[in-house]
């Protein structure tokens, strides 16, 4: 019998006798299963925070801040320095000049909903022409908020977050009272964790002149350099540019990082564990079915085709279990909505965990690492077992 | 007349396999005197193991009554069962049935266990069991490097390391060959007549019964007439 | 105590999978310690936060600043000790990937405070006579390498300067604080008020402020006393216990305790499988030899505590040593993760809890094995094999 014929029907019989060591099989399946579950639910976090930060912005936005800041609480721009940044080249023009809105961003402080206590909200002053700026932001309840007024609208995930933010309710902060007069969808990106309101009621409220950053509009991706030079260019300003899309990404590097961090972690450690239980399962696997082994070599079934059967059972276990892992965490934690603290901005972001094909086939590469550590020694020792040996054992 | 140290009193034994209905013992009565050695032959299948098991405690009667060293323990609850045992009664199996994780001392010693003996004082019996049938150099082997004779010899050094009432042998010399066979009669033997152990074997092999005092036939679940010895 | 050695033996029967069933429980206390330790990391100030402690914020948020004014009608609450002021800072040394709280304080008052930062005298001194001088937690001081007497550069990034000289905060490190108990945090920087003032165009505003009061279990009562006096006014507060802000810091997080929670708990379901079907194999595999030890007088229960007895052996040991793994490298890990959590060790309930579940193991995954070893019944035992 040729080589491959040997090997598929040794596995076939492998397969068939599996029932038999049924509870065996199961524990290695169940330790396969809770690694891949644990690892995609805990990095599909990490991914949700990506989506977040990653949807809705774009490479023909850019924002403007002061030099040295890295974040828009650090940062801060006179009334002048925002009027200079708006007539730099490279930007697109609207009715009223160019498409860019100077804002404040600060933090308020919001019960959240799950737990009643207090989390720090972002409240983005904004001027008109943001809405231009972000076009992937529109009303999908209420109102616009009046220019000049006390009204605020909410982005759809901090409303779903966060207590006392529904159309209609009265917050206050400070010395006034804010009216939300409209909840906003911004295709699921970060904005939609945050309240915006008109700048120019912001700043009073905070006892502030100036602004911190300044979005805008470039005509076209390839305008940012254009742009960037002239405002370096220019002596009435010290400011640092950068793609809307970028500083997201470094925005939530951090957070991600501590979360990808932790996820492989505990995985990985896991998968320690879960790869122990698996030998133990294929080494009584093996002993079991020795006397069998032993028997087809002395047919005259060659070694390697032995091998590769013994593999097969551990590999298919762990595919059994990385897909039902994977399946299980797709169906707990896929869309979950949720939010959390992001130091580096200290405000909340409000994201869903999401798992990726790619998340997925990361699981079930990682559960067939785990089959494949789990079957080797087990097989390799099937193979080297003296004959007579196999056959004398009870 | 010597006190029986057991009695048997019109024993039956059924056992109930689904639908089915075994009768293995049919009416059993049977003394056996303090200090006897006796022998209970019989084909495969007689019952003559059933027999031994009701006198060792380690199964009761369906009906009738088991009388050991003054203790009836036909109603006798595992438990109680169990107790006696470990004071009263020695097993020597066929297969020896040592523990084979265990080196012969320890094997030796696990019937102390159950005592409230010191490990000073345990230790004491285990090496005095082990002389007595030859093995004090053996007492830190495995099973798995003794021979079959040498692991009979531990199966009877366990067995007699509590000085029970009785001991009882369940073809004790069924594994092994025909001089080591000899040995292990010969022991026995010394311990019924030097130590006056009252024993109980049962054995199909005629020349293991010619060691015996008495032999008992045992047929389809009944003792027959016995032959001469 | 006199079954260990059999107990001892029995696991040794098979080596590979008594091994390999160690070492799966062993990783998995392992990486149990491991997430309490990242637990308490994020949660775990909330048990020992001073129980006598306020922290009064800006109402709208804690980035809003405090009237330095406020100082005298904190400290003349009935039922304040004593009030201190604290504010962030916020700067960037050397590189903004070196992230590490710094504050500016009053510096005696704040020792008073929190009695915890253990600073020797000489050095308090000397920071009451510089008006530069800063002090740091002992693990920021190891991090960066910095000595007493170093001056120690940080670039304000929205506090602006309006002395007319460079921006650059030039401080001389005068002292390096420790903390007390192990959950202090010993990263932080802190540096005189009264400099910064001087360097912003003392603009009077302090970040927040804490206040001790005399009484605990008045602590609600004395922090709406406070805010009362506040209200209706340009700026508002918001006092609380230390425990509540910390709380509620924690649970802006996020539920990170559920979380870590539910991955303990998928852990152990998974290792309590490994380790029942290692026992169930094992007393499979020996029912001749517990009829044996039955027919030498082992009682059902007797027998039953053999296997109960092997497998809280097993997982009783494994577990320990998981433990025992893991407290020895979390002091390791602390210096990797001090940037994000500051403070991190297992904390001792962890140990206590683990312990448990090690036995609680033990029992569960021998369980079924040992009721079916207690029922054997001995006739059909001696039979088998």
């Amino acid at each position: 019998m040729r080589p491959l014929a040997q090997t598929l029907a040794v596995t076939a019989l492998n397969l068939r006798s599996l029932g038999q060591r049924a509870g065996s099989s199961a524990v290695a399946v169940v330790g396969f299963a809770g690694v891949v579950a644990v690892f995609v639910a805990v990095l599909s976090i990490a991914e949700g925070v990506r989506q977040v930060m990653e949807r809705g912005t774009s490479p023909d936005t850019v924002l403007v801040l002061r030099a040295g800041s890295d974040t828009e609480m650090s940062s801060g721009l006179s009334l002048e320095e925002t009027r200079v940044i708006k007539d730099a080249p490279g930007l697109v023009h609207g009715p009223a000049g160019t498409i860019a809105s100077a804002e404040l961003y600060v933090v308020v402080n919001v019960p959240k909903r799950t737990t009643g206590t207090d989390a720090n909200v972002p409240l983005r002053g904004v001027e008109p022409a943001a809405f231009g700026v972000r076009p992937s932001v529109r009303i999908v309840e209420g109102r616009r908020f009046r220019e000049g007024s006390n009204e605020v609208i909410v982005g759809r995930a901090a409303a779903h977050q966060f207590s006392g933010l529904d159309v209609g309710a009265r917050l206050r902060w400070g010395e006034n009272v804010w009216q939300v007069v409209g909840v906003f969808d911004a295709d699921g990106s970060i904005y939609e964790s945050e309240i915006w309101t008109d700048v120019r009621v912001l700043q009073p409220a905070y006892r502030r002149t100036g602004f911190q950053s300044v979005y805008a509009r470039l005509e076209a991706p390839e305008a940012f350099a254009r742009f960037e030079a002239a405002l370096g260019a220019d002596p009435r300003l010290h400011a640092t540019v950068m793609r809307e899309d970028a500083y997201y990404a470094a925005q939530s590097k951090v957070l991600r990082t501590l979360v990808r961090v932790l996820g492989n972690t505990v995985a990985l450690l896991m998968a320690v564990g879960a790869t122990f239980g698996a030998l133990n399962t294929m080494y009584s696997a093996v002993a079991a079915r020795g006397r069998e082994i032993a028997t087809l070599r002395a047919i005259g079934f060659q070694g390697s085709p032995v091998l590769v059967s013994v593999m097969t059972e551990s590999l298919v276990l762990a595919l059994v279990g990385g897909a039902l892992g994977g399946g299980l965490a797709y169906a707990v934690a896929n869309g979950y909505e949720t939010a959390t603290l992001n130091f580096q901005s200290f405000s909340q972001v409000a994201f869903r965990l999401t798992v990726t094909p790619r998340l997925l086939a990361g699981g079930v590469a990682y559960a067939l690492a785990m089959g494949f550590l789990g079957g080797i020694f087990p097989a390799i020792r099937a193979v080297r077992m003296p004959v007579a040996f196999g056959l004398r054992e009870p | 007349m010597t006190a029986a140290v057991v009695e048997v009193r019109d024993v039956h034994k059924v056992y109930r396999r689904g639908a089915e209905r075994v009768d293995v013992l049919k009416g059993i009565d049977l003394d056996v005197p303090a200090g006897e050695f006796l022998a209970l032959m019989g084909p495969s299948g007689s019952g003559k193991t059933t027999l031994l098991n009701l006198i060792g405690g380690l199964d009761t009667p369906t009906s009738g009554r088991v009388i050991v060293a003054g203790r009836d323990l036909t109603h006798a609850s595992s438990r109680e069962l169990a107790r006696w045992r470990a004071e009263h009664v020695g097993f020597v199996f066929q297969s020896y049935n040592l523990l084979p994780v265990l080196t012969a001392a320890r094997n030796v010693e696990l019937p102390l266990l159950l005592t409230r003996l010191s490990h000073a004082e345990r230790r004491r019996h285990v090496e005095a069991a082990l002389a007595l049938v030859g093995l004090a150099d053996r007492a830190n082997h495995y099973p798995a490097q003794l021979s079959g004779g040498q692991e009979q010899r531990v199966g009877i050094a366990r067995a007699i390391v509590t000085d029970p009432t009785l001991l009882l042998c369940d073809e004790p010399t069924g594994d092994l060959d025909r001089e080591t066979a000899g040995e292990i009669l010969d022991l026995l033997g010394e311990l019924n007549a030097r130590y006056g152990k009252t024993i109980v074997m049962v054995t199909h092999d005629p020349l293991a019964a010619a060691r015996a005092g008495r032999v008992l036939h045992v047929d389809k679940g009944v003792l027959v007439a016995a032959r001469a010895a | 105590m006199k079954y260990l050695h059999l107990l001892w033996r029995n696991l040794l029967r098979r080596k590979a999978r008594t091994t390999f069933t160690f070492l799966s429980i062993v990783v998995a206390f392992f990486l149990f310690g491991l997430l309490m330790a990242i637990r308490n990391g994020f949660e775990g100030g909330v048990e020992i936060a001073g129980q006598n402690r306020l922290l009064t914020m800006h109402r709208m948020s804690i980035i809003q600043m405090l009237p330095e004014r406020y100082l005298a009608q904190i400290q003349g609450t009935p039922g304040v000790r004593l009030a201190t002021h604290l504010t962030w800072f916020g700067g960037i040394y050397q590189d903004p990937k070196n992230v590490f709280a710094q504050m500016a304080v009053e510096p005696d008052a704040m020792l008073r405070l929190y009695p915890e930062f253990i600073l020797p005298a000489d050095q308090r001194q000397r920071w009451l006579l510089t008006r530069t001088g800063a002090i740091a937690g002992r693990k920021l001081a190891a991090r960066f390498g910095w000595r007493i007497g170093d001056r120690i550069p940080i670039q304000p990034t929205f506090w602006r300067v309006r002395d007319g000289k460079p921006d650059t905060f030039e401080f001389e490190l005068v002292g390096i604080y420790r903390g007390a108990t192990p959950d202090v945090d010993e990263t932080q920087f802190f540096f005189r008020h009264d400099y910064l003032m001087e360097r912003v165009g003392k603009p009077g505003l302090v970040g927040w402020y804490g206040v001790q009061v005399e009484d605990p279990a008045r602590a609600d009562e004395v922090a709406r006393a406070i805010d009362r006096q506040f209200a209706n006014s340009p700026a508002e507060t918001k006092t609380a216990t230390e425990k509540a802000l910390i709380q509620s810091f924690a649970n802006q997080v996020g539920d990170t305790g559920t979380m870590l929670t539910a991955i303990s708990a998928i852990v152990f379901f998974v290792i309590l499988l490994i380790a029942a079907n290692t026992m169930a194999q094992a007393v499979r595999e020996r029912t001749n030899e517990l009829g044996v030890l039955k027919s030498l007088g082992f009682t059902d229960r007797g027998v039953m505590g053999l296997v109960l007895g092997e497998a809280l052996l097993l997982s009783g040991t494994a577990g320990l040593t998981g433990l025992a793994l893991v407290l020895l490298a979390v002091p390791v890990l602390a210096k990797l993760v001090e940037a994000f959590l500051p403070v991190f060790y297992v904390p001792a309930r962890a140990l206590v809890l683990g312990t448990g579940l090690a036995a609680l193991l033990g029992l569960a995954s021998g369980g079924v094995p040992a009721w079916v070893a207690q029922r054997l019944p001995i006739v059909e035992a001696l039979r088998r094999r």
